[in-house]
């Protein structure tokens, strides 16, 4: 044919010379990085998760339980030591989860530069990974921000006496303020595709199971992605529907 | 048949491209994708028009020469089949075929649908030699490998490098052909004595190409005509692990 190979240009030179990488800093040390910090998230969201459900036994339960977290290890250790030491975890976990995300985000687009003119929907093995992973994370990044000033510092919530964390769930999933119930329910939707790829890809990226374990991996994934999203959606649920008040 | 084609058509690796439609007539069923092309680059030649440039070799579907994103699918609609392999009566009369190069930064274009894939070749180098001994073969079963070892470094050194799982991956990586090259001896006792410094070299090679992180969609997976499974990013994943924290 009339390619003459001998004749092509030479391969395009790196556009910036860079020092050997770190291998921390490679894609595959970055995405270990997600990983970790991202199965310590799934952790706390069923720990979180399994806390709600004290909302089915009623105020009292529910007020305990938030205090119960406040005075962890009390009188030997300090008031919310423990639970600052939780949160100091989530909050470094979360940097972590999101600070890899967005380098790996910016190296993967700039790995594809052009588009297709011809699109085909995915065909993988995760194929609502593609559409699903980015634009879900930025849904539960913004409804995380909303949950903190909602049931966290109640700067959006009627309820402000702080142990009252029962009149606070009321308060906020009630009939008349739906719109906050529908992007609660939005934002699980979101978690739940997240957490579908993410348990399994989180396997996947550290410990290479092979093809037998990888199936139930992903079945695993698909397990606890349902019962976390479910775990969570029955409270909001039942708070508007007013199985509870 | 009758098709209706958009090419991908661009000069020079400099030059702006663009789809261009061509209409062809009277196609076998039988003749294969390249020798549709083939037919379509004689009439563009008889016209003093400059042929579709695209690359091919053995047209037997071991080589990994032929790329070609058919329809949006790198190698076509067809499972497990390089676009050489892929035939005519896979598509109907009247159809209308978008042809486009391999798209990937780490992969730039040369001409038309014809992508420069070197990087794959500067993996492959900064992989570095195994230490076997020379001279005389070895008797048949000296070396005891279990069967399903040897199977699974098979089907991973049967990865042509043709460069497909880059081309489908949304993040332009390119795992899966790393995944196989580094699986296929990491099984066997001859890649033992290199296999950590390999895994680091590859990697470090990969990223410098600017070829994209995984995601484990499964997309390269899906698209590859050697069907390479996700197992080989699992098992480059766990060998990089392993190496990394040693060498630190």
């Amino acid at each position: 044919m009339s390619t003459d190979l001998q004749h092509r240009p030479a391969a395009r030179p790196d556009k910036r010379p860079r020092a050997p990488q770190a291998p921390w800093r490679s894609n595959i040390g970055l995405k270990i990085a997600m990983a970790v910090s991202g199965i310590l998230l799934v952790l706390f969201l069923i720990v979180h998760m399994a806390g709600n459900l004290h909302v089915f036994e009623g105020r009292e339960s529910m007020n305990d339980y938030a205090h119960g977290l406040r005075t962890l290890g009390e009188p030997l250790l300090p008031h919310e030591s423990i639970l600052w030491v939780l949160r100091i975890g989530l909050i470094a976990a979360a940097a972590v989860h999101i600070w890899s995300a967005v380098v790996l985000t910016r190296r993967a687009l700039a790995a594809r530069p052009v588009r297709y003119a011809s699109k085909k929907p995915a065909k993988g093995e995760s194929r609502h990974a593609v559409a699903t992973m980015r634009w879900g994370a930025v849904v539960v990044f913004f409804f995380v921000i909303w949950h903190l000033l909602d049931l966290t510092w109640r700067t959006v919530n009627p309820v402000k006496d702080v142990p009252d964390a029962y009149g606070a769930v009321v308060a906020t999933f009630s009939p008349e303020r739906w719109p906050v119930t529908v992007f609660y329910l939005l934002a699980l939707a979101a978690l739940y595709f997240h957490l579908r790829h993410g348990i399994w890809s989180a396997v996947q990226t550290i410990a290479g199971p092979n093809t037998k374990w990888r199936k139930r991996t992903q079945a695993t994934g698909l397990a606890v992605a349902l019962i976390v999203v479910l775990g969570f959606a029955i409270v909001p649920l039942s708070v508007t529907f007013g199985l509870v008040n | 048949m009758k098709l209706s084609l958009r090419i991908w058509r661009q000069s020079d690796a400099q030059a702006e491209g663009k789809m261009v439609s061509y209409e062809i007539d009277e196609v076998s069923e039988d003749a294969s994708f390249l020798e549709m092309l083939d037919v379509l680059n004689e009439r563009l030649i008889g016209e003093g028009e400059d042929p579709v440039a695209f690359d091919h070799d053995c047209r037997e579907g071991i080589c990994g020469a032929c790329s070609l994103v058919i329809d949006g699918q790198p190698h076509g609609p067809q499972a497990a089949t390089t676009t050489c392999q892929l035939h005519m009566r896979k598509f109907k009369d009247g159809d209308s075929i978008d042809i486009e190069p391999w798209r990937a930064g780490a992969f730039p274009v040369i001409k038309d649908l014809v992508v420069d894939r070197s990087a794959f070749d500067r993996i492959i180098q900064a992989g570095g030699y195994i230490s076997a001994p020379t001279g005389t073969a070895p008797d048949a079963h000296a070396v005891p490998i279990p069967k399903q070892d040897a199977d699974a470094a098979f089907s991973a050194a049967a990865c042509i490098g043709c460069g497909a799982c880059v081309a489908a991956c949304p993040n332009g990586s390119g795992m899966l052909f790393m995944g196989a090259k580094v699986t296929h001896l990491s099984l066997m006792p001859q890649g033992q004595p290199e296999r950590a410094t390999r895994v680091l070299g590859m990697v470090a090679a990969h990223d410098e190409a600017g070829f994209g992180g995984c995601t484990n969609t499964g997309e390269c997976a899906a698209a590859c005509p050697k069907e390479i499974g996700l197992d080989v990013i699992g098992k480059l994943n766990r060998d990089f692990r392993k190496a990394a924290i040693r060498a630190a």
